[in-house]
């Protein structure tokens, strides 16, 4: 199937020299030529209706996200300083670092929503400083705050989205419904967003950078200050985008998060990138400590785990973590002291090293 | 080439969203509705004025209040809501958003000073010796007016009340000297001087080229300004916001 959009842009290439009034004319067809008819849902699906870069539509893998020596200082401070990543297509990449590190910058000039000093960002190959708003059609962006607008209710809010996106009103209207609806909003979707929740308001944020379904999702401290079921929600949308093919760039101050949802972990730190690996990799390159949690039926003192084996106790609430080279030895030296001392051990788990640990090494070490 | 018909479409949008978002904003209604007929109430009404000849003049004001109130408050509403940062991250550029901002502006003052026209139309004996050039003034002025009101929106603020406040301490000295009150042909001295630089001189000349025939600078001229100062309105806008942004959001 071809889009009308695509044909447009076949006939534009022979009129590149006509005048410039022809152009004018030529441009304001092809501007009504992107209200696409509803059958041609695959081809919006596929180019977003953007013209893909040539390699692109050769087959030849690239990354999604590319960024080579991106600067960006605000008047003596450095924010960003020389940063270099990639992302592969379909990769769901966290970005992590401490208050102040350059995360919210680093989005902002990957979005293109801030120009570097230096440096080019490539989104699916297009160079989004060079050619903003087609690299910026292949993207949905959801910001550090939920910034939606407060006086147009959820409904609103997503029209304007798709009409951002140029999708046409039967596409736009079916996945309005369809999105309201997986995240709960459905009820309430005429209400102006003022009266929302915070956790509502950020499932209408992250609607709206959904609705044209990107190829390219960033998201910047998505579950910050959510519920528990508002989060939930929020990493399962997450997940589904990515099933869908999209590629996720995450950044987020909880460790946990990154660490279940990426297959890649960026740190960033005083504007540097300090490491890039697998959170596994991460964790084993930092940490070899692993720790045993453990819980009795009654209070017990430390001078339980004054044992060689027993490299630190932390008390964390009604349990103790103990943190260890060798955990075999110290669950047998546990289950042995709970025997003489009449204890009866209630919960047992052992865990590896945490990329939390590590995150803490490769910030503070720096 | 893709980028045109997206920039286009991005303007469109853009334009929409404030003619819904900001249309009834208080401060918008305020400055642009209200000042203007409490202006035409305190200078014209009970003053004996002919209003055959002074109308040119209060239609001129209405159109200036009306199309210059919306763009002060778009960019500042927007930063402190933070949806600004959303807007730039859709398929729009600052231009964009400034000639959205624009045309929003220029909408409304078209409107409103429209419907005040045929409204008096049924008061006031006023008519139109030239429509060509009624219509004109209609459009550079809408044009130059909300151009100006996205310039006052471009310094980094994002507390619109401060920004109001700034755009009313440039619109309202503009008034009093454009000829407005007082005819251009009765200036002189500092005064004509003064009256020379505001573009309002421009529009309320022209509307007086077009309803009575009579007008100090060539019909011509009067349009040849307003549409440079038009687009040198929105250049100097562009230059400042692009310059804020090199700083951060």
């Amino acid at each position: 199937m071809t889009s009308s959009a695509g044909n447009d842009r076949t006939i534009e290439r022979g009129v590149g020299k006509k005048k410039s009034i022809t152009n004018i004319l030529f441009h304001i067809k092809e501007l009504y030529s992107l209200k696409l008819a509803k059958n041609d849902f695959n081809d919006y699906e596929l180019s977003n209706v953007c013209e893909l870069p040539e390699y692109f539509l050769q087959g030849i893998s690239m990354d999604a996200i590319r960024a080579e020596n991106l600067k960006k200082t605000f008047g003596s401070v450095s924010a960003v300083d020389d940063v270099n990543l990639s992302v592969k297509e379909g990769e769901i990449f966290g970005f992590l670092g401490p208050n102040g590190a350059g995360k919210t910058t680093t989005i902002r000039l990957l979005t293109g929503v801030l120009t570097p000093d230096a440096g080019t960002v490539h989104i699916n190959g297009i160079d989004i400083h060079r050619h903003p708003l087609e690299a910026k059609m292949q993207m949905g962006v959801i910001p550090e705050s939920s910034t939606v607008y407060g006086d147009l209710s959820a409904e609103q809010n997503l029209q304007l989205s798709g009409k951002m996106y140029g999708m046409p009103r039967a596409l736009r209207e079916e996945r309005i419904d369809e999105i309201l609806l997986r995240l709960g909003l459905s009820i309430k979707k005429r209400n102006p967003v003022r009266t929302f929740s915070k956790g509502m308001k950020q499932r209408v944020s992250i609607a709206c950078a959904i609705i044209h379904r990107p190829r390219v999702l960033f998201l910047d401290e998505p579950t910050s200050g959510l519920d528990v079921q508002s989060r939930r929600l929020v990493i399962e949308t997450i997940h589904e985008m990515n099933e869908q093919g999209s590629t996720i760039f995450l950044t987020t101050h909880n460790i946990e998060e990154a660490n279940t949802l990426c297959r890649t972990v960026c740190i960033i730190n005083k504007g540097n990138i300090v490491a890039q690996d697998s959170p596994e990799r991460l964790k084993k390159m930092f940490d070899t400590t692993q720790s045993v949690e453990v819980s009795f039926d009654r209070t017990v003192t430390r001078d339980l785990f004054a044992v060689e084996v027993i490299l630190r106790a932390e008390s964390c609430g009604d349990k103790w973590r103990l943190y260890t080279d060798n955990p075999d030895l110290v669950l047998k030296y546990l289950v042995g002291r709970a025997e003489r001392e009449s204890l009866v051990i209630t919960s047992l788990t052992t865990s590896g090293p945490s990329l939390e640990e590590a995150f803490v090494q490769i910030t503070e070490c720096v | 080439m893709m980028e045109v018909p997206l920039f286009l479409r991005g303007i469109l949008v853009i334009t929409g969203k404030n003619m819904r978002l900001y249309y009834t904003k208080p401060p918008v209604l305020m400055f642009g509705l209200l000042f203007p007929l409490f202006m035409f109430f305190a200078f014209f009404v009970g003053r004996h004025l002919d209003l055959t000849t002074f109308f040119p003049a209060f239609l001129a004001m209405m159109l200036f209040f009306t199309a210059s109130s919306v763009g002060p408050l778009i960019t500042p509403w927007e930063k402190r809501e933070k949806t600004y940062e959303r807007l730039l991250s859709y398929p729009v550029t600052q231009d964009s958003i400034i000639l959205g901002d624009v045309v929003a502006g220029a909408v409304f003052g078209i409107g409103i000073s429209l419907l005040v026209w045929v409204a008096s139309i049924f008061f006031v004996p006023v008519g139109v010796t030239s429509w060509g050039l009624f219509v004109l003034a209609f459009i550079l002025g809408t044009l130059s007016c909300a151009a100006l009101g996205a310039l006052l929106a471009s310094p980094a603020s994002d507390s619109p009340p401060n920004v109001m406040i700034f755009s009313n301490l440039v619109r309202f000295p503009l008034i009093f000297i454009s000829g407005i009150f007082v005819p251009l042909q009765q200036m002189e001295g500092w005064a004509l001087t003064l009256a020379y630089c505001s573009p309002l001189t421009y529009l309320v000349d022209l509307f007086n080229a077009a309803m009575s025939g009579r007008s100090v600078f060539s019909p011509l001229f009067d349009c040849t300004v307003l549409f440079v100062v038009s687009v040198g309105f929105i250049i100097v806008a562009r230059v400042i916001q692009k310059r804020n942004m090199m700083k951060g959001m």
